[in-house]
C-alpha cells in the first residue's frame, strides 16, 4: 500500500537541524498534553446541562487503527444524540484520552475521568489488561463504565470463571462485545466440525486476552477430539518469529491457533507461510483489522479470524450507522469495534436519559459535583435495553452482553469476509 | 533436533543482522568510548528512509530497480541523522564527564523516536514494508526465504568492505590509531574529529543496511522497531568484544543462532518443557552472555581491557 501524502516529511530528518527541531518539537507536544484543560466540559450555559462520556483507547502506537475506529464512532453516537435530543435538556460531548494500549496510562487516564466532575460515564478500553488496570478507579467513584472490545471473562465474571464460581468483582463494569469464554470455543468447533482440521499448533501472547483465548480455545479443541502438535509462546514486541516459524513448519500442524493481536499476528502469520508451512492462522477478533492483511500481504491470505457479533454490512441496525458514520467525514474506517462503541456510548446516553426522566428532567448535583449522578446512572445501566447497531444490546448480572452472536471470517483477495455467523452452543 | 539446518538460517539470518547493528556500538565505543544508546534510532531512521524511497518511485517499480535508491536514502537519512547528532548532541559534551553523552544519547534517542511519531506520515501505527516475494529457495538441506537472502548477501559484502577500509586504507589506518591513543595519534597530524564523525557513519550505514535487512523480514517498519534491536545489537557488541569490529559481527551471529536454538530445542529437553519457545529465548540469550563474560570479560573476541580509566 502506497500513501499518497507520504513524501516530503522525511526530508526533516536529512536536515542537521532535525535535533533541535525534535527536541523543541518533543518538549511542546510534551508539554501540550500535559496542559490540557480538565475543565473541557464546564458551564451550564441556561437550561442545558453539558456532561462528558470519557473515550479511553489506544489512539496511538500499534493498535491505533481499532483505537481510532472506537473514538470516531462514539463521537457519531454523541452527536446523533446532541441532533435528535435524546435526552432533554442534556448535551453530550466525549473527552478522548489515548492508553497507548498500556495497562498503566489506562489506570492514570482513569484517574483523570473519575477527577473531572462532567464525565458522568466512560466508553472503552480496548485491551483487557488495560480495563483491568481501570476498574478499581471506577468502582471506587461508581463512575459506570462500559467497554466495546475487552474480551477476556474474568473482568466480568472475576478470576475462577473456568471453576465454575463466577463472581462479579465491581459493578461499574459492563461491556457490549461477547467474551473469549465463547470465542475461542466457537472457533473451535468451526474448525474442527466444518474445516475438518485435526492438528493445532497453539501460540500466544502471554497477555490477559491473548493466553485467555488461546486457553479456551485449546480446551474446546482437545474435547472435539482435536490435536495440539505443539505450542509456543512469543513476546509482542517481537516482529522475528523465524525460529517459531520454523517449528510449526517442521510439525505439520493443519492450522495455528494465535491467541495475540495482529501487530505480531501479521509477521508472525507471513513468517510461517514464508517458512514452507501450509498452516492457516486462525485468531480472535484482534486479528480481524484491514492493518492484519496489510502488513501481512499475500502470506495471509486464507486465514480465519472470529469476531464478536454478527458482521455489521448484514445488520438492518447497522446499516445507519454505517451511512452517518461514512457522512460525518471521519478519516479513519470505524473498523472491528466501531458499531460496539457506538452501542456502548449509546448504553450511557440511555442511562442518563433514565435518570434525567426519574429526577424531573435534571442530572442531580451540581455541575461540580456529580457523585449522586454518577451513583444513579450506573444504577440505570442494569436495566438499559434498546435496538442497537450490533443488535440488542442489554447486559445481565455479571455486566456481560446478552448478545452472543459471533461470526469467523476469512481473508479472501485481502480482504475480511465472513464466512459463518451463529451463536456458541455448549456441546 | 529436526529442522536443524532451518534452524541454524534463521539464527543466523537475524545474527548477521544484529552484527550489522553493532558495528555501530562497537567502532563508536572504540573510539571515544562512548555507548550511543540513540544507535537504535539510527538504525529505525534509516528503515523509514528506505521505505520513503519506495513510496516515492510510482506504483509497480520493481524491487530490483527500487533496492538500490532503497539502500542509498535509507543510508543517507541515517548518516546524516547520525553525523548531526555526533555534532550537535556529543561533540559539545567530549572531555566532560563520562555519563554526560551517555543520558544525551538516552534523551536523543526518544526525542528520535517522537519526531518519526509525530512528523512521518502514518507512523503511529506499523508501516508496511515491501517484500520481495517469491518462491523459497529450496538448497537441498536448508530452505530458505528471498527476504533472508538481502541480509546472507549484504552482511557478509559489508564486513569484507569495512575489513579492507580499516586494514588498508590511510582514514582506516588512521582510525586505528585514533583507537588506540587519540591524544598521540592527535600529535601524529590526525584529525581525530574527523575520525570520529566517519565511525559514526559508517556505524549508521551499516545500520540502514540492517533496518532494510528487518523490513524485508517481517514486512514493516514502525517507530519502535529501533528499540529491541539496539538492545540486541549492543548486547552483541559487548559479547564480541566491544571495541573490536569482528567481535560485534561474531556476537551477533552467536546470540542470533543461540535465540534460534532457545525457541527451537530447550522446550524437547525433558524437564524444561515450559522454558522453551519465543517467550523465553531472550532469557537463555542472556544467560549465554553472562556465562561468556564470566569466562571472559573482555568478550568472545575482545583483545584490551579498559585500558583507559
Amino acid at each position: 500500500m502506497r500513501a499518497a501524502s507520504g513524501k516530503g516529511l522525511i526530508v526533516r530528518h536529512r536536515s542537521l537541524l532535525v535535533l533541535t527541531t525534535t527536541v523543541t518539537v518533543g518538549a511542546l507536544t510534551l508539554s501540550a498534553c500535559g496542559s490540557r484543560d480538565d475543565k473541557s466540559g464546564g458551564g451550564d450555559s441556561g437550561a442545558k446541562t453539558t456532561v462528558v462520556i470519557g473515550v479511553d483507547a489506544p489512539l496511538t502506537g500499534d493498535l491505533s487503527a481499532l483505537g481510532q475506529g472506537i473514538k470516531n464512532s462514539s463521537d457519531l453516537a454523541v452527536r446523533t444524540a446532541n441532533k435528535n435530543n435524546e435526552v432533554d435538556g442534556v448535551t453530550f460531548k466525549i473527552q478522548a484520552l489515548d492508553d497507548q494500549g498500556q495497562a498503566g496510562t489506562g489506570q492514570q487516564n482513569a484517574t483523570k475521568f473519575v477527577g473531572n466532575p462532567d464525565v458522568i460515564g466512560v466508553v472503552g478500553p480496548l485491551n483487557s489488561h488495560v480495563g483491568q488496570s481501570m476498574q478499581k478507579v471506577f468502582g471506587n467513584a461508581d463512575l459506570v463504565q462500559v467497554s466495546p472490545a475487552t474480551t477476556a471473562p474474568e473482568l466480568t465474571q472475576g478470576p475462577n470463571w473456568q471453576k465454575g464460581s463466577k463472581k462479579r468483582l465491581f459493578d461499574t463494569y459492563y461491556r457490549t462485545c461477547a467474551t473469549d469464554a465463547v470465542q475461542g470455543p466457537y472457533a473451535a468447533q468451526y474448525l474442527y466440525t466444518k474445516r475438518k482440521l485435526k492438528k493445532a499448533y497453539i501460540i500466544d501472547d502471554k497477555k490477559t486476552y491473548g493466553a485467555g483465548l488461546a486457553g479456551t480455545f485449546t480446551d474446546e479443541f482437545k474435547k472435539l477430539g482435536g490435536k495440539v502438535v505443539g505450542t509456543d509462546h512469543i513476546n509482542p514486541d517481537d516482529r522475528d518469529f523465524s525460529a517459531v516459524a520454523t517449528k510449526v513448519a517442521k510439525s505439520k500442524a493443519d492450522f495455528v491457533y494465535y491467541g495475540g493481536e495482529y501487530p505480531a499476528g501479521a509477521p508472525l502469520s507471513a513468517q510461517i507461510s514464508k517458512a514452507g508451512s501450509k498452516a492457516l492462522v486462525v485468531g480472535g477478533d484482534a486479528l480481524y483489522s484491514d492493518e492484519y492483511v496489510k502488513l501481512g500481504k499475500k502470506n495471509v491470505e486464507g486465514d480465519l479470524a472470529t469476531s464478536v457479533g454478527a458482521p455489521l454490512e448484514t445488520l438492518d441496525t447497522a446499516k445507519a450507522f454505517m451511512k452517518n458514520y461514512k457522512a460525518a467525514g471521519y478519516k479513519l474506517p470505524y473498523e472491528a469495534y466501531g458499531g460496539y462503541a457506538y452501542d456502548s456510548t449509546w448504553a450511557v446516553i440511555q442511562a442518563v436519559k433514565a435518570v434525567v426522566e426519574k429526577n424531573d428532567g435534571k442530572l442531580p448535583g451540581s455541575a461540580d459535583n456529580r457523585d449522586e449522578a454518577r451513583k444513579q446512572i450506573n444504577e440505570a445501566m442494569k436495566d438499559v435495553s434498546f435496538d442497537g447497531v450490533t443488535g440488542q444490546v442489554a447486559f445481565d448480572k455479571y455486566g456481560d452482553t446478552t448478545n452472543k452472536q459471533l461470526s469467523v471470517y476469512e481473508v479472501k483477495n485481502g480482504k475480511h469476509k465472513p464466512v459463518q455467523t451463529g451463536t456458541f452452543q455448549e456441546n | 533436533m529436526h529442522g536443524l539446518p532451518d534452524q541454524l538460517a534463521n539464527g543466523l539470518a537475524l545474527g548477521a543482522l544484529y552484527g550489522l547493528i553493532a558495528i555501530g556500538y562497537t567502532m563508536v565505543y572504540g573510539i571515544v568510548q562512548l555507548i550511543n544508546f540513540a544507535h537504535g534510532e539510527i538504525f529505525m531512521i534509516g528503515g523509514f528512509g528506505a521505505l520513503t524511497a519506495y513510496l516515492w518511485l510510482p506504483d509497480g517499480t520493481g524491487l530490483a530497480l527500487a533496492l538500490p535508491l532503497m539502500i542509498l536514502l535509507g543510508v543517507v537519512s541515517a548518516v546524516l541523522v547520525a553525523v548531526g547528532a555526533e555534532r550537535f548532541a556529543y561533540r559539545p559534551l567530549r572531555g566532560g564527564p563520562r555519563l554526560s553523552p551517555l543520558i544525551t544519547a538516552i534523551g536523543l534517542s526518544l526525542a528520535l523516536q517522537q519526531a518519526v511519531w509525530a512528523f512521518y506520515p502514518d507512523a503511529k501505527k506499523a508501516r508496511p514494508f515491501p517484500q520481495i516475494g517469491g518462491a523459497d529457495l529450496d538448497l537441498g538441506f536448508v530452505t530458505l526465504s528471498r527476504e533472508d537472502l538481502f541480509i546472507f548477501v549484504s552482511a557478509p559484502i559489508c564486513m569484507l568492505a569495512l575489513g579492507l577500509f580499516v586494514a588498508k586504507t590511510r582514514t582506516g589506518r588512521a582510525m586505528q590509531a585514533t583507537s588506540q591513543d587519540p591524544d598521540t595519534a592527535k600529535l601524529m597530524g590526525i584529525n581525530t574529529d574527523r575520525i570520529i564523525v566517519m565511525a559514526f557513519a559508517i556505524g549508521a550505514a551499516f545500520a540502514a543496511v540492517a533496518a532494510i535487512a528487518q523490513g524485508f523480514k517481517t514486512g514493516e517498519v514502525n517507530f519502535r522497531m529501533g528499540f529491541i534491536a539496539g538492545l540486541k545489537a549492543f548486547t552483541a557488541a559487548v559479547l564480541g568484544g566491544i571495541g573490536n569490529i569482528y567481535g560485534a559481527m561474531v556476537g551477533g551471529l552467536v546470540l542470533g543462532v543461540a535465540e534460534a536454538m532457545a525457541t527451537a530445542y530447550i522446550g524437547d529437553i525433558p524437564g524444561l518443557e515450559q522454558f522453551g519457545g519465543g517467550s523465553w529465548k531472550d532469557v537463555w540469550a542472556f544467560i549465554l552472555l553472562i556465562l561468556v563474560l564470566l569466562l571472559r570479560p573482555q568478550g568472545i573476541l575482545g583483545e584490551r581491557l579498559a585500558d583507559r580509566a
